[in-house]
């Protein structure tokens, strides 16, 4: 055994080869398909991949080296990505051999946080059973905490989760997401969380260029497609509805893309029932005329 | 006397390495666990209590496993059993059930004879536990 280990640490280890053992190549590569910009998120994930690599060949040479923490935090505006990123966590982890099952638990305060005294300390171990071996996801997490009223029972939710964190770290990986603004509140309140998580992950937002990118990408998911003028259209529909309140990014794009269809399909039943013949082309086409008869536009003319 | 009931009951108890392979064997086979003990381990006893519900969602041994810890903690000394269950026929099916936990001192079983019509005479067992032993 011994002579096994001096011969391996003679000949150092394969970094390369782990690393396509691992598939964690397709990973990134489908990530960085899929989704578009989040250049810093795909910068940590790259980061987190190596490490987890790296480690591994520690392991191998026999040098002792404590468990890395992978909790993680992402913070960002609505719609920029986090749950989407969340669900690509556990699979990306699972291949680099941080958890043993590719299984993502999502809950929320609900899930977590009991009605009475006593109810809330079997619900989150509950939780905990079940997210064992993968990844906990804790959307919303700064609901969990309710400085208003101080009888709430978010605390020993908050507190149980800790000591999962802190006890069972080899079995499971906790990732909080919530809005950045709410989240720093949420830590302030919690000190004992912000440092328990290694990896904090700010989601920025969209530029107007990757949102009309990511319509694509939704339309083709959807067997849809834009020509030269709704794309056009498009372009203007990003531009008006980022100044608008309540933009929500790529969920915006998602929302508008989806009455979009709907007008679409309007557009169509009325022509088929004035006795046109509808081919399969305009079936599969957004029309300019889609976008422009939102409100989006109607708002900006005003 | 040692207690063979369900599977591995011949083998030297398992250790709790050996468990958790276990389970992970049936929670891979997309079995639902779930642990049941008891006190008398008589074999006509086939309902044990349970501990909690059966673990339908659990999809990781550590999950189980401290369930189990919880489990022994509060009865050491009573037989604690890991059941799997296969619920591809439609109903929920026992496929592995085993022992994981023993009192230190395990009961035995006295033959008990009972005269019946017609000086027949019907068998059954019962369960002797230590202390009512030592008091005879």
């Amino acid at each position: 055994m011994n002579a096994v280990v001096e011969n391996v640490a003679a000949q150092g280890v394969d970094l390369e080869a782990l690393f396509s053992e691992s598939h964690v190549g397709e990973v990134i590569e489908q990530l960085d398909r899929e989704l578009v910009g989040l250049a810093p998120v795909k910068q940590r994930v790259r980061e987190i991949a190596a490490f987890l690599l790296v480690s591994r060949a520690r392991a191998q040479l026999g040098i002792e080296s404590e468990l890395p923490s992978m909790h993680m935090c992402f913070t960002g505006n609505p719609g920029t990505g986090k749950t989407t990123v969340a669900a690509r966590m556990a699979d990306i982890l699972q291949r680099l051999g941080c958890i043993r099952k590719n299984t993502l638990v999502t809950v929320t305060r609900d899930d977590l946080v009991g009605q009475y005294i006593g109810h809330t300390a079997p619900k989150t171990r509950e939780v905990l059973k079940r997210a064992m071996g993968g990844v906990l996801f804790i959307d919303e997490a700064y609901y969990l905490y309710r400085p208003e009223n101080e009888r709430d029972y978010g605390q020993e939710s908050i507190e149980i989760l800790l000591q999962a964190m802190e006890n069972n770290r080899s079995d499971l990986v906790v990732i909080l997401a919530g809005y950045k603004d709410r989240m720093d509140t949420f830590f302030r309140a919690n000190a004992g969380i912000h440092s328990r998580i290694a990896h904090h992950i700010e989601f920025p937002d969209f530029t107007q260029e990757e949102l009309l990118q990511i319509a694509e990408l939704m339309l083709e998911r959807m067997h849809y497609r834009f020509d030269d003028n709704s794309r056009e259209a498009m372009k203007r529909y990003i531009a008006n509805r980022i100044q608008q309140p309540n933009f929500a990014n790529a969920r915006s794009i998602r929302n508008a893309l989806d009455r979009a269809r709907l007008r679409q399909a309007n557009r169509l039943f009325a022509r088929a029932m004035k006795g046109e013949r509808t081919s399969s082309d305009a079936l599969t086409l957004i029309d300019a005329e889609d976008l422009l008869s939102s409100r989006v536009f109607q708002n900006a003319a005003t | 006397m040692r207690v063979t009931q369900g599977t591995f009951s011949f083998l030297p108890d398992l250790t709790d390495d050996q468990i958790r392979t276990q389970i992970d064997y049936a929670l891979n086979r997309g079995w639902a666990i779930s642990l049941e003990y008891t006190d008398d381990p008589h074999p006509r006893n086939t309902y044990w209590e349970m501990w909690g519900l059966p673990m339908f969602e659990v999809r990781d041994a550590v999950g189980v496993m401290y369930e189990l810890y919880a489990c022994r903690k509060t009865h050491p000394n009573k037989y604690i059993r890991v059941n799997a269950f296969d619920a591809t026929r439609g109903f929920e099916t026992v496929r592995l059930s085993f022992i994981v936990n023993r009192p230190k001192v395990e009961p035995e079983f006295r033959l008990v004879r009972t005269e019946g019509p017609g000086r027949s005479i019907r068998y059954s067992l019962e369960t002797v536990f230590p202390d009512e032993r030592d008091r005879a």
